[in-house]
């Protein structure tokens, strides 16, 4: 087990090698505002980072990562580049997994700006580099691929957008496309509740009186929207099976993009992702990574916090599952997380963490 | 010496003892009505001890007592990973009581949890913020509505009046505990889906931290006995 002193050396070296590679140092605060991490994960986030009250700030967060303050401190200096290093402590709880550490070093890199496929290579070969020699394996998803698939259907845009929401969620993803492709009779299911709004009655009538913010306009808006989803017709059954097919791709990343070109033809979308996933192939292959040990699962990065919406990666000890905590590194691509906490102005973005202590345990294990 | 943690006062506590009297076990307070200090006949080497049933979850975990009665959302609320630190040996049949999520009457458009999801994202994106739900339960709730898959609500504390709070516009639906519905047809709200979050019933825990040394299971081997005679 190596020593406390030991795991911070061994962040701070691998954030200078980012530094000398031309990265900012990035220090962020500890204590974080509650709020925004809230809106952005979710209440789940509650049971996983400490929170603590400030009698003034009001709820604050011990930091349970460092991506979020490194988006707020990039998209607030107004540039349209940016490459920050950090390395720190990040905090979690682990309620469910007592043997976990609640606090641990993490050592990462941010790209913003610049052209995607370079930047995801960057990112990657360069955590790469600190991990060689080590017995760990990489494995990479795509999560533009689910969501080109998924803006590639035959259905309502308010279905998609459900369907992309839950995107990593995967039961309730899995739900939802089950009734989006059943042809269920909704009406039935609402006990005839929809053919009445259809035929224009006051529906809301004698309903109870309207308490609490949610308005009764914003009811009749969604029964509106679900009378206009009752007629519409189900997902093609191909289609669906091909977002099937998609999460269960498995195998070689160089393999990968082939079969995507050949599922364009269901979902032209498609072309578009399959385009993206060669160009980044070719930029890896330019830094010298090994595309023919570098694996690809179609479903990598679902269950991750919710925030990467492109290339995800892992780095895990040989005979390691993709579920199993913690991965020796990992990280993803994040565009669309820079648009919230950027109130709109975003910026493309990509980043990953090493856990300085998982590599010190394995060169010890080497010895 | 096994301790035996039971609720100080009210309902709970004489149905505590009742529990145990149709069991052979005859638990008492003594001293003066104030003291909370009893005795316990029928088996031997037990010390009774008399604790608000909202502590009795905490003294299990830490071990500082060997057996205790409590509802079983109190220790799924307030323990964390409940089962590595206190196992049920008995359910009591009483103290029932369901945990539910309740919204407003008139939100016809709600009748299940995957509605209320699509109605919190459209309630988000028309507030700028979050559902919110109001429950002093937030451990259980939260671990629900991670499970079916629930997004953009928020939990805010409620210790009480929590069927008041939408009324009262500081949330848009609660999660309490309810046994008969009547409080919350009269706030206008209805429950959501048709099973509850949990189903809660007085039990009698066993701690899995306390010390647990022969005279002490002896004495549980007696109790245990006598509830298994019982049922």
């Amino acid at each position: 087990m190596p020593d406390r002193a030991a795991i911070r050396d061994e962040a701070h070296r691998i954030r200078r090698v980012f530094e000398a590679a031309g990265a900012e140092p990035f220090e962020g605060a500890i204590l974080q505002p509650a709020d925004t991490l809230l809106d952005l994960y979710g209440e789940d986030i509650r049971g996983r980072a400490y929170v603590t009250a400030d009698p003034l700030r009001g709820e604050q967060m011990l930091r349970p990562d460092f991506t979020v303050s490194v988006v707020q401190a990039h998209m607030e200096s107004g540039r349209d580049t940016g490459r920050y290093a950090y390395s720190g402590l990040i905090f979690r709880q682990q309620d469910e997994h007592p043997e976990r550490p609640s606090e641990y070093f993490q050592t990462g890199l941010e790209i913003f700006g610049g052209d995607p496929a370079e930047a995801d290579a960057e990112v990657f070969a360069a955590i790469s580099a600190q991990l060689d020699g080590l017995p760990v394996r990489a494995v990479t998803g795509d999560i533009g691929v689910l969501i080109a698939a998924v803006e590639g259907l035959e259905t309502s845009a308010i279905r998609k957008a459900a369907l992309r929401r839950h995107l990593w969620r995967p039961e309730r993803f899995k739900a939802l496309l089950a009734r989006y492709s059943a042809g269920t009779d909704l009406d039935a299911l609402r006990g005839g509740l929809l053919a009445r709004v259809r035929a224009g009655e006051d529906v809301l009538a004698g309903a109870g009186p309207e308490i609490g913010l949610r308005s009764q306009a914003e009811v009749m808006a969604r029964l509106d929207r679900l009378v206009a989803d009752a007629a519409e017709p189900p997902i093609p059954a191909e289609q669906v099976a091909l977002l099937d097919r998609i999460l269960r791709l498995r195998g070689a990343a160089w393999a990968m993009a082939a079969p995507l070109r050949e599922l364009a033809g269901v979902i032209p979308s498609l072309a578009e992702a399959a385009a993206r996933m060669e160009a980044r192939l070719a930029a890896l292959e330019a830094r010298g990574i090994d595309l023919d040990t570098l694996e690809f699962e179609g479903s990598f990065g679902r269950t991750t916090l919710e925030y990467y919406d492109g290339f995800v990666f892992g780095f895990l000890v040989d005979g390691q599952r993709p579920d199993n905590w913690p991965p020796v590194a990992s990280g993803g691509r994040y565009d669309a997380m820079t648009r919230v906490l950027g109130n709109g102005r975003g910026a493309p973005a990509v980043g990953g963490v090493i856990r300085p202590e998982q590599v010190l345990k394995l060169r010890e294990a080497q010895c | 010496m096994l301790k035996l943690g039971v609720p100080s006062k009210g309902r709970l506590m004489e149905q505590t003892f009742d529990w145990f009297a149709d069991r052979g076990i005859s638990l008492a307070r003594t001293g003066s009505d104030r003291e909370y200090a009893g005795a316990v006949t029928g088996v031997d080497g037990v010390e009774l001890v008399l604790l608000s049933a909202g502590e009795i979850p905490r003294e299990l975990a830490a071990g500082r007592i060997h057996l205790g009665v409590t509802g079983s959302d109190l220790v799924r609320e307030k323990l964390a990973a409940w089962q590595t630190k206190v196992e049920s040996l008995a359910l009591m049949g009483f103290g029932h009581a369901d945990l539910i999520l309740a919204v407003p009457k008139f939100w016809l458009d709600v009748e299940t949890l995957s509605d209320l999801d699509a109605a919190a994202a459209a309630f988000r994106a028309a507030h700028g913020h979050r559902l919110r739900i109001a429950t002093k339960y937030h451990r259980l709730v939260r671990d629900y509505l991670r499970h079916h898959g629930v997004a953009d609500y928020q939990l805010v504390d409620s210790q009480g009046a929590t069927e008041g709070t939408v009324k009262n516009g500081t949330a848009e639906a609660i999660a309490d505990i309810t046994s008969t519905g009547e409080t919350l047809r009269a706030n206008h709200l209805k429950i959501l889906g048709e099973d509850p979050i949990h189903a809660s019933q007085a039990n009698l825990f066993r701690s899995l931290t306390a010390a647990w040394g022969e005279a002490e299971l002896a004495s549980l081997a007696q109790i245990t006995g006598k509830v298994a005679a019982a049922a």
